[in-house]
């Protein structure tokens, strides 16, 4: 049994019943047996004192990659977990395209008892969409719930076939689990590496339209509506992607969507300069950048200001990372043949912070979208900092300021375009059911 | 460590003064080449190695004859087997020849960046670009500026007309960047399917990028009007194969630069090309050969640019920084 903490004097900001003020909070038994304003400590107590901090329920991460099975090498659910819980999170859904893709029952249960096993906080099994994530035929959806899965996707890859997509929504419409696509036509990302832009032409790079997302994320819609199914858009991209979802919302199709920090922070000018001025428009010897290679690509700044209008006025529900992690054969090479995807777990929040620092979203929203927000897509009662539930906190220092070193992350995957930027804010503490695991 | 600024990447990594100080010297080296003995020891004792991923008989050979001439040892090595499309292919060559202290690298490599990404790796070698995927052919663009200069004195508001493959044409990039240094006006000609988005329109572009001042025909009488340079790309027959053209024959009725297209154009417009030729396609026979052309001065010139570029770099060794 783990020991009593006395978390004191935090601000404890809890978006899901609008708590902001300063608290002491109690953890016996892996549960919050008591919030007040003070809480008189006995000897038996652990205590943090979380003076000037902030005091936040566990993050809750919808979309990241722990490449186990199969990618041990790039990282694993030991190292992944470690990774989240330096991060702030304490549940990760962990994306399905492993060596094997979880695509069955058996291979749930083997993730789940690994994670059991190894895992610093819990990571909950989203399930492959079809057989071998090859989009053709269903995978056994209801067999795989029962088993844990918390949503179905092929991500790496679109369900590409609008018949399968169809059946996918109407199939597990009944579960109440999210179909999570990955929303890319083939057809118009084929070759391309970055964002389709003036800086793709300048670099000589094939480009990625922001049509290739926006027109299956419109097929997606129709087939929504068509089917009544959930449809989850993952890592949505570009201001058309969010003015389709925001039109679907005012029409009530079942839709939710997610953004990544890096979508929500980049442009894709990083990958000509990283110091571009607004007079000099060249390369220098740090250009292609592969670790700024991602998919979807980073966009424009007029995408970039359209997400953050997204996330406040609610189009975009959840902020998820899309933890990539790669090892160095993926990433020292050309840009042309780098593998896809930002290791981001560890700076998740402290990036997305500077857009508080910027007044651009409020620290609720930011809190919010990253606890009790991905809880009600999960229909689960994580992402809430009350009495009575499981002690799943993270407590924030938000004035540290942090230079990112990727050689220090405990995730496997050192793939940071953010190597050397200096971050404001920084996790302090990571308590997953009561224990203390950052 | 070689200082970073010393190796040719591309253009906009040159200055004006370092551009012109290139083209100045290239009529030096040209003396040299129009003498009886070509050979002198600037480069004596210098290791040149040319490490070419994709086949080029042109732009290697004039490198190595470049080199030559110069006094430098030339090493050769061709890798434009299909392995070089694994990830390995360059860092582990390049981890090859780091054993070989070599001077300069010239690199050419189907990926844009890559001479970006060897720079990176080695870090005792200045490395000169050779063609980089679609991104950039610095050398091609000085020598293209080179041959033009000469004929036009000035490049000052001069009309310079690219016609065809700009999406795929990394020549067509340099020359950009180096065209506009010295404020020539660079119109580019050819169907819509060929040219990036923001070659069609600059209103995405931001204010003061190189690219702002580039103007679009769409057809070619209006483009090669008043033209004081034209130049045909090299059109692959790939593009008919992926999508983007319906066919080679319409394309080169109507793109394609004939006799009979020239008489819209000024008398004294000098024809360019890139090189190879695809001869019938986007230029015909008898305008190679033809009165305006100056094509095969530009292979000529192609061996004087490099050899002042070769010297440029090895001075500017002197600049080694740690
Ligand atoms: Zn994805």
């Amino acid at each position: 049994m783990s020991k009593n903490i006395l978390i004191q004097k935090g601000r404890l900001i809890n978006p899901a019943n609008q708590t902001d003020g300063i608290y002491d909070i109690l953890i016996q038994n892996n549960i919050i047996s008591d919030i007040s304003n003070h809480i008189q400590p006995n000897n038996n107590f652990e205590i943090i004192d979380a003076t000037n901090k902030i005091v936040v329920p566990g993050f809750i991460d919808l979309h990241c990659h722990l490449r186990e099975p199969g990618q041990e090498f790039k990282e694993t659910v030991a190292t992944g977990t470690l990774a989240g819980a330096a991060g702030g999170f304490t549940t990760l859904c962990a994306m399905p395209n492993t060596i094997p893709p979880i695509d069955s029952k058996p291979h749930i249960e083997s993730l789940s008892n690994i994670s059991k096993e190894t895992g610093a906080i819990r990571v909950l099994p989203i399930a492959s969409a079809t057989m071998k994530s090859e989009g053709k035929i269903l995978t056994e959806m209801f067999e795989l719930a029962d088993a844990g899965a918390i949503g179905f996707s092929d991500d790496g890859n679109p369900i590409y076939d609008p018949f399968i997509m169809r059946q996918a929504l109407s199939y597990s419409s009944q579960l109440n689990i999210p179909i999570i696509n990955h929303c890319e036509v083939p057809e118009l990302s084929k070759h391309g590496v970055m964002n389709e832009s003036w800086v793709s032409t300048q670099l000589g790079l094939p480009g990625i339209p922001n049509s290739a997302e926006e027109s299956m994320v419109a097929r997606d819609i129709m087939l929504s509506k068509l089917t009544g199914g959930h449809i989850h858009i993952a890592h949505v991209s570009t201001s058309g992607s969010v003015n389709l979802i925001r039109e679907a919302k005012k029409e009530g199709v079942n839709i939710t969507c997610e953004v990544t920090p890096h979508h929500l922070t980049l442009t894709d000018t990083i990958i000509l300069n990283k110091n571009l001025s607004d007079q000099n428009f060249v390369t220098s010897h740090h250009s292609y950048d592969t670790r700024a290679k991602v998919n979807p690509p980073l966009r424009t700044s007029s995408d970039v200001q359209s997400l953050i209008e997204a996330l406040n006025d609610g189009t975009i529900d959840i902020i998820a990372t899309d933890h990539a992690p790669h090892s160095d054969i993926d990433k020292i090479c050309t840009f042309t043949e780098a593998a896809f995807g930002i290791s981001n777990i560890e700076t998740a929040f402290s990036q997305i912070y500077q857009l508080v620092i910027n007044q651009q979203i409020s620290l609720h929203k930011l809190i919010e979208s990253l606890t009790i927000a991905p809880a009600r897509i999960l229909g689960a009662q994580y992402g809430n900092l009350e009495k009575n539930k499981p002690a799943d906190i993270t407590i924030i220092d938000l004035n540290e300021q942090w230079k990112v070193n990727p050689e220090k992350f405990l995730s496997k995957g050192k793939n940071s375009p953010l190597d050397g930027h200096t971050l404001t804010s920084k996790v302090f503490k990571t308590i997953y059911q009561g224990k203390i695991v950052f | 460590m070689i200082d970073p600024k010393s190796h040719i990447l591309d253009l906009d990594l040159m200055s004006l003064s370092q551009v012109e100080a290139i083209l100045d010297d290239a009529d030096e080296m040209t003396k040299i080449l129009n003498s009886d003995f070509k050979k002198t020891e600037e480069l004596k004792g210098k290791t040149i190695i040319t490490l070419f991923f994709e086949p080029s008989t042109r732009t290697r050979s004039s490198f190595e004859q470049a080199g030559k001439i110069l006094g430098a040892d030339v090493i050769n090595i061709v890798n434009s087997s299909s392995s070089s499309k694994k990830g390995e292919s360059l860092y582990n060559t390049a981890l090859t020849i780091q054993s070989i202290k070599s001077d300069v690298i010239v690199l050419r490599h189907p990926h844009s960046g890559a001479p970006y990404f060897l720079s990176k790796l080695l870090q005792e070698s200045t490395i000169i670009n050779a063609g980089d995927g679609m991104h950039a052919h610095p050398t091609q663009a000085l020598l293209d500026m080179y041959v033009m200069k000469k004929h036009l004195g000035t490049l000052k508001n001069k009309r310079i007309v690219f016609i065809g493959d700009i999406s795929h044409s990394r020549v067509v990039r340099s020359n950009i960047l180096g065209l506009s240094k010295f404020g020539a006006k660079i119109v580019l000609c050819g169907p819509q399917t060929l040219i990036p988005p923001d070659f069609l329109s600059n209103k995405h572009l931001p204010e003061n990028h190189p690219f702002k001042n580039i103007f679009y025909e769409p057809k070619l009488n209006d483009a090669i009007d008043q033209a004081d340079v034209i130049m045909p790309l090299r059109l692959q027959r790939e593009r008919q194969d992926s999508g983007l053209l319906p066919s080679l024959r319409e394309y080169s009725t109507y793109f394609g630069i004939s006799l009979k297209k020239l008489q819209n154009a000024k008398p004294n417009t000098i024809v360019m090309h890139p090189g190879p030729v695809n001869e019938g396609v986007e230029i015909d026979h008898n305008v190679v050969h033809g009165q305006n052309s100056v094509i095969q001065e530009q292979v000529f010139s192609g061996v004087a640019i490099r050899m002042a570029i070769l010297k440029s770099v090895t001075q500017n060794k002197a600049l080694k920084v740690e």
